[in-house]
């Protein structure tokens, strides 16, 4: 019986959110028992990593499923699921996991969640806990079935490291897809936004796409993403994929700070589990301030300024 | 060309959460329900589809009766025919396993990203799976170019195109195209279009949503000085460590 994470590897690494799902089903073997496989579907495996991560072993398909299609690796998954006895399936909550999840139970007949946000409750039945209401709420949800699939939102739980080394076992899996990927075009050299730590946000406050260079620069300095309002990628200041909210992307860095946005309740569904929050705007009535832990009443354009002065 | 539109009805995006019945019930009382925003991109493009390829749109809705406004406003947006499948939806796999009866022999199967109340996002991946057909989330971009399903999705740090012959699922994604407006005519059209009631087949069941609980509040706002706003750098890194 195991607890297998998907591992997702895409530009010659693993990805953060995958190394925090298995650190996550380590933590949560260490009650339970059960042993931690890392099924790593595509590209060359390094078991060294996937087992200071927390894995007990390392399932790593040798042949090529090629271009990820939820439907082909969704099979091929799930079969690998059932070769190590999963109990448990753990896919980050990005857009592939998130398309890849659905077709896996469906295969395992599990029971699922999606935009789990912390580790399963075992102590009576199963039970996860996930955001409802694009932010603004949390449930808690019951999972019945022998097999259980779940999607962890990334920057739930911290990657933590073991001092172990993991056995790795290579497997020949193949499916194919009639989904033909045409191309590929990948933002280089910028923080995923679902990922990031840091994210720093604009509104319409900031007036005009040309003074987007403040937002960059202190972003840059602080390792941070970048993100938007709605209005402001529906005026097409910046792309539709900064946009954050109930209609947009829901996050949860551990600092978000917004410059120049009201902080509509729209707005906060989709940035309120940041574990900090500030506020920039030059109305001390802006909503913004209710929702979070430091503020600046004060004009964007002279407060950037001393932020990207004081964090070169 | 048949194009069927899975539409979810939910709580208007300014809606003050909140829980009755020791948290285990989300309160509806003085809620206004919509149709569900990223459903309505999946229903116009849908739409704009299938008049550009002479085609009929069909929506699809799995709720009880109370809902049949929410429908009737897709049928004015232009869908032909509707129907509801007589249920109160409690789980993605229980509401999937429920369209999948229905949802055999459509040439292109949409839904929106995710509810907006329960954020599932799976429904385009469980009925994928359940009819066996591809499925593509998080589409920005929809065409039918000769005979072939065209998308643009959202991929985690960028963007790809694919494409699929044959029937598939997709689920719609901001940017796709601008909601339609209903117009009068469309309205009044509504009021006779067919809306189809079904009664539930699988009884499935999925997960249970055992309790609720709203985020903690925040302790208050320290406030910085605009002129002193490199403070503000200092306070991240000592006082709240996330720098
Ligand atoms: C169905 C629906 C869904 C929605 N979904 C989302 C969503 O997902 N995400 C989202 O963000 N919104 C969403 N909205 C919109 C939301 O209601 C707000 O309209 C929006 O968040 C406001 O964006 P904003 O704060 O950038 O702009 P505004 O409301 O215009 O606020 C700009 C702020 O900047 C401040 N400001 C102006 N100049 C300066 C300056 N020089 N220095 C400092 N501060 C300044 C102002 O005081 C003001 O508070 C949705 C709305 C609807 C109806």
């Amino acid at each position: 019986m195991s607890l297998v994470v998907f591992i997702e590897f895409a530009d010659g690494v693993y990805k953060k959110s995958s190394l925090e799902a298995l650190s996550m089903a380590r933590s949560l073997a260490e009650s339970t028992q059960q042993k931690v496989v890392a099924v790593q579907l595509n590209g060359p495996c390094d078991s060294q990593i996937l087992g200071q991560h927390g894995a007990h072993k390392v399932l790593h398909n040798g042949s090529d499923l090629g271009a990820f299609a939820a439907d082909s690796w969704g099979k091929a998954l799930a079969q690998m699921c059932q070769e190590t006895q999963a109990e448990v399936v753990i896919i980050s909550n990005t857009y592939s996991g998130k398309s890849l999840a659905p077709r896996v139970a469906h295969e395992l007949k599990a029971d699922m969640a999606s935009q789990v946000v912390s580790m399963p409750e075992t102590s009576n039945g199963f039970r996860v806990k996930r955001s409802v209401f694009s932010g603004k709420a949390f449930a808690w949800v019951q999972l019945t079935s022998p097999i259980k699939v779940l999607a962890l939102t990334p920057n739930s739980f911290p990657i933590q490291t073991w001092n172990e080394s993991a056995s790795l076992e290579t497997t020949q899996v193949s499916a194919s897809s009639t989904i033909q990927v045409e191309s590929v075009q990948k933002v280089s050299g910028k923080i995923p936004l679902t990922e990031a730590e840091i994210v720093v946000s604009g509104g319409r406050g900031m007036k005009g796409p040309e003074h987007w260079g403040m937002i960059e620069t202190l972003a840059n300095q602080l390792g941070a993403a970048t993100a938007c309002s709605k209005p402001v990628s529906d005026m097409g200041w910046r792309p539709h994929s900064e946009h954050v909210g109930q209609t947009g992307i829901t996050i949860k860095p551990n600092l978000y700070i917004a410059v120049g946005i009201s902080g509509a309740i729209q707005h906060l569904a989709g940035v309120s589990s940041s574990k900090v929050i500030v506020a920039i705007n030059k109305d001390p009535e802006a909503p913004f301030f209710k929702a979070a832990d430091y503020g600046i009443v004060g004009d964007a354009f002279e407060v950037l300024p001393q932020l990207i002065e004081a964090s070169k | 060309m048949n194009i069927l539109v899975c539409i979810s009805v939910v709580p208007d995006t300014t809606t003050k959460i909140s829980f009755t019945d020791n948290d285990t019930a989300f309160q509806t009382s003085g809620v206004q329900f919509i149709l569900n925003p990223y459903d309505e991109l999946a229903l116009t493009r849908g739409l704009e589809i299938a008049e550009a390829n002479g085609g009929k749109v069909t929506v699809v809705h799995v709720g009880l009766s109370d809902s049949e406004a929410v429908i009737r406003k897709a049928l004015s947006m232009g869908a032909e025919a509707a129907i509801r499948i007589n249920a109160a939806p409690t789980d993605a796999q229980q509401v999937a396993s429920e369209l999948a009866a229905i949802a055999g022999g459509y040439d292109l199967i949409l839904t929106g990203r995710e509810s907006i109340d329960y954020n599932g996002g799976l429904i385009c991946g469980l009925l994928g799976a359940a009819l066996n057909i591809p499925s593509i989330n998080v589409v920005t971009r929809i065409d039918y170019i000769n005979g072939t399903w065209s998308f643009d999705r959202d991929i985690d740090g960028g963007k790809e195109s694919v494409s699929v012959q044959g029937p598939c699922v997709a689920s719609a994604q901001k940017d796709l195209c601008e909601p339609r407006i209903p117009n009068m005519r469309g309205i009044m059209a509504a009021r006779t279009k067919p809306l189809t009631v079904l009664e539930p087949k699988n009884n499935a069941s999925g997960v249970t949503y055992t309790q609720f609980e709203l985020p903690a509040p925040k302790q208050g706002v320290k406030l910085i000085d605009p002129s002193q706003a490199a403070e503000l750098i200092s306070l991240l890194k000592n006082e709240a460590k996330v720098l």
